[in-house]
């Protein structure tokens, strides 16, 4: 039997999913702190300067009731803030005290290629007590963040954040600035996690439909249409609630190393403006944010400024990073609220004037299924057939200004043949950004999209001299994930001269969302019509969809390219070589 | 690896003058000084240098490996899907089991089956096929080896070739053709279905069916469809790895009813039994 398994029969599975109040890294060093919420609200460890040093370690922790052991940098879990200021050259001198091989990489930082830290493309990684020294100048600005780039150190706690403050000053003045670092922490060791989805790719999931769903269907519906419902997804033997590979089965989501009870404090005093800087450094989690009462207004995305825009809510990608500015304008606390993509947990943290005080924590949204635009993209309603349900037709078509040009802009590469490596392929895939997502699409609130991104600058270069298309693949029963159907392992690099301009076309094949992180050059996001939208390191495309960017090949060398879901990324990963 | 000295970054990256000013206290957000124009791009992007040390050549699989990202890694699996002890209406026990293992990387596996029932006389039936299998479409798996019958009568050996995987409903489903010696074949066909009241609870209906190219009467077998198999099992998964269940089983054996062997094997029993599906 599992460790997380038998650990959910003898915890109560709340505190289990909410972690405990006390613990996380200081109750494992022994350090037992008098109440956690003392020293909530202090940035506990950042960093500033030209000249850093950063040594990995293990750090033992304590986050559900069982002591672990987790990978952390200078002993903090999330790693230090490094805050660094544009123009600057930075020096990081890292020394690796595990016993494996360990590298850092510099989430959405242009850098030189040696500089970029992944092993087998950039360097050979850091050996067990060796180091390296990273060297390069910042010319941007903006919120970032750094992680392993080594096995699955990721998942056990190797990420910080980072911040660059602009040459010239913030855009925005705020009274208060916080990193908000998302993640998700498993006691169970990651490569028995891997392990587990390889053997039954449906181990996490807790939310699969049963009898009663079917009958609370039939009630409401009547058979016939209860049957419709699910005829295809049956047929097709794909699963509507696969809203997520890990879940809340095995995670403990936390915000900046606290658990949902550990409820990390940021304070401000009335009248402040509070900019917040949400990371998403979660190996496999995407989380719906989003502060009960409060209007964000987002200001950066992946660390460039866009013109601001002001949500209720939301959803940020594995590797993204936003960031918000709110005003409490009360005398109360208020809840950042967190839930993972697949409703099975939440991470949770308070803004509050003074320490100790809450504010309530919603409850989770119900678990929402699957639609068939996630399974077929821009549908005719002629092709639906008449298995669709109201429901489903519903969910589709009465999408906020889904536009038909889809059409128009179809993937001009042929759909791939299925088989072992893909188990599904969208003819006509959706290019709308105005989709909020599974599960945001009805939430009532106003929700984030990638349509509401507008840079305040303009592209790099308008020139597009070359596209290239790439599918997104998998086949979810035998949990593989590939680019084009190849893995990784079996495909040579994508290769771009130096100084050309190309248009990559991302399809997703399948059911999932999947966050495509480019590193050493930007991935400058276009809207259906082509048109520039803002500046991105790491690219989501939803189920079923096709989004498209540009890419200014100024920076030589080999670059990663890769889904940033830590367990697709050894299958969806390709090789970009700059020359 | 040390690398005392790395390669500066001063080759093109334009310093910025006011690069470099101490002021460690500011207060980010307020200090904002106004700023003359200068050379930098409106985005402020500057291409980076190129890198001063580059990697030796390595084949892709190489590359993965060194990032510890192999996709495929080679893993196994362990799976006692039925571990039971039953009584039939006709109050005999028995015991029987069926599992199954593999190793293999996820489109080649190595696998072995094993299915068999025990009871007071011993070992009633019980087989061992032996099978490599490719994974051949989105859901299905050819598989080719050989099988092995032991238990009451002489032993069989047989080749084996099968498709194995999930038919649409999702029916996890196996169909395998035999032949053996002296111009014997035979043919297996299984299909079940997990059907999930909870997430926990799932009842498991289960159909076995044999067929056999001519009779066998040392082994109770006849021609034709020589026995059928349903069953019914309820288990409750504390975790995925280790469900314990309950269940009935009903089996139907055809012809040579008057054979001295195949009469010790009864021609219908219905059997209640309680058992546990475990899996590493
Ligand atoms: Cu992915």
């Amino acid at each position: 039997m599992d460790m997380q398994d038998s650990r959910g029969v003898q915890l109560p599975r709340r505190r289990f999913v909410q972690g405990l109040a006390l613990g996380g890294v200081a109750a494992g060093l022994g350090l037992w702190r008098g109440s956690a919420l003392a020293q909530a609200g202090v940035q506990r460890s950042e960093l500033r300067g030209n000249h850093f040093e950063l040594e990995i370690a293990e750090l033992p922790v304590n986050f559900t009731g069982h002591r672990r052991v987790a990978t952390a940098v200078n002993g903090q879990l999330p790693a230090p803030l490094l805050r660094w200021r544009q123009g600057e050259t930075v020096t990081i001198r890292v020394r690796n005290r595990l016993a494996v091989t360990s590298a850092i990489h510099w989430h959405g930082i242009v850098l030189p290629a040696d500089m970029d830290g992944v092993p087998g493309l950039s360097f050979g990684g850091i050996p067990p007590g060796g180091e390296y020294v990273y060297r390069f100048t910042v010319n941007q600005s903006g919120t970032y963040w750094y992680h392993s780039h080594a096995g699955f150190q990721e998942q056990t706690g190797l990420y910080g954040p980072i911040v660059i403050e602009p040459r010239d000053g913030e855009r925005h003045a705020v009274q208060r600035d916080y990193t908000i670092l998302l993640s998700d922490w498993t006691d169970t060791g990651p490569e028995t996690i891997y392990a587990n989805l390889r053997r039954q790719s449906g181990y996490y999931n807790h939310g699969k439909p049963t009898v009663g769903d079917f009958l609370h269907d039939v009630g409401r519906n009547g058979m016939s249409q209860a049957l419709a419902q699910r005829q295809m997804w049956n047929r097709m033997r794909m699963d509507p609630t696969d809203l997520a590979d890990v879940s809340a089965a095995t995670y403990t989501y936390l915000l900046n190393g606290q658990t949902p009870a550990g409820n990390w404090t940021g304070l401000f005093d009335a009248g402040d403006k509070v900019r917040l800087r949400f990371i998403n450094g979660a190996s496999m989690t995407f989380f719906d944010v989003r502060i009960p009462g409060l209007k964000m207004t987002v200001v950066a995305a992946d660390g460039q400024a866009i013109e601001p825009v002001s949500v209720d809510e939301f959803r940020i990608g594995n590797g993204e990073t936003y960031d918000v500015i709110v005003e409490p304008a009360a005398d109360r606390a208020w809840t950042i609220f967190a839930q993972s993509m697949d409703r099975s947990g939440f991470a949770r943290a308070t803004l509050a004037p003074r320490d100790g005080m809450t504010a309530a924590v919603p409850p989770l949204d119900p678990r929402p299924l699957l639609s068939m635009a996630d399974m077929m993209g821009a549908m005719n309603n002629g092709d639906m057939g008449h298995g669709m349900s109201h429901d489903m037709t519903g969910m589709t078509m009465d999408m906020p200004g889904m536009p038909p040009m889809s059409m128009a802009q179809e993937s001009h590469a042929p759909a791939l043949k299925t088989g072992p490596e893909v188990d599904m392929r969208v003819a006509t895939p959706r290019s709308n950004l105005n989709d909020p997502g599974v599960g945001l699409r009805d939430s009532g609130r106003r929700v984030l999209t990638y349509a509401d991104l507008h840079a305040v600058d303009t592209p790099i270069s308008p020139r597009v001299d070359r596209e290239i298309t790439l599918r997104l693949t998998g086949n979810m029963e035998r949990y593989r994930w590939s680019f084009d159907g190849t893995l990784a392992s079996e495909a040579g690099p994508l290769r771009l001269r130096y100084g050309e301009q190309v248009r990559i076309v991302l399809v997703n094949d399948t059911m999932m969302a999947h966050p495509i992180h480019l590193h050493g050059m930007w991935s400058e996001l276009e809207s259906p019509e082509g048109e520039f939208q803002a500046r991105k390191h790491t690219v989501v495309v939803q189920p079923a969809q096709r989004v498209s960017f540009r890419v200014s090949a100024d920076a030589q060398g080999r670059w990663a390219f890769h889904c940033h879901l830590l367990f697709h990324m050894a299958g969806m990963f390709r090789e970009v070589v700059v020359a | 690896m040390n690398m005392p000295d790395m390669p500066g970054m001063s080759t093109s990256a334009p310093m910025d003058p006011r690069a470099g000013h101490d002021d460690p206290h500011a207060d980010h957000g307020t200090a904002s000084q106004p700023v003359a124009e200068d050379t930098r791009p409106p985005n402020d992007h500057v291409p980076p240098p190129p890198p001063q040390a580059t990697m030796h050549a390595m084949t892709p699989a190489e590359m993965t490996e060194s990032m510890e990202m192999n996709p495929s890694p080679p893993l196994g699996m362990l799976l006692f899907d039925r571990l039971e002890r039953s009584r039939s209406t006709n109050g005999d026990y028995a015991t029987s089991w069926e599992a199954e293992g593999w190793w293999g990387n996820g489109i080649d596996r190595l696998w072995l089956k094993t299915e068999g029932e025990r009871d007071s006389e011993g070992t009633q039936d019980a087989r061992v096929d032996v099978l490599w299998s490719h994974a051949w479409t989105r859901f299905w798996d050819w598989q080719l080896g050989v099988r092995q019958d032991v238990g009451q009568g002489p032993n069989r050996q047989w080749a084996a070739l099968g498709v194995q995987g999930l038919a649409p409903y999702w029916f996890e489903t196996q169909a395998t053709f035999y032949v053996g010696e002296q111009g014997r074949t035979a043919a297996r066909f299984e299909a079940s279905y997990d059907l999930r009241f909870t997430q926990r609870l799932i009842l498991s209906p289960k159909l076995e069916l044999n067929v056999y190219g001519k009779d066998d009467p040392q082994r109770g077998i006849s021609s034709g469809l020589s026995d059928v198999e349903a069953g019914l099992r309820m288990r409750y998964e504390f975790s995925r790895k280790f469900a314990p269940y309950i269940g009935i089983n009903w089996t139907r054996r055809f012809g040579t009813q008057d054979d001295a062997t195949a009469a010790s094997l009864r021609a219908r029993e219905t059997s209640w039994l309680a058992g546990v599906r475990i899996w590493f």
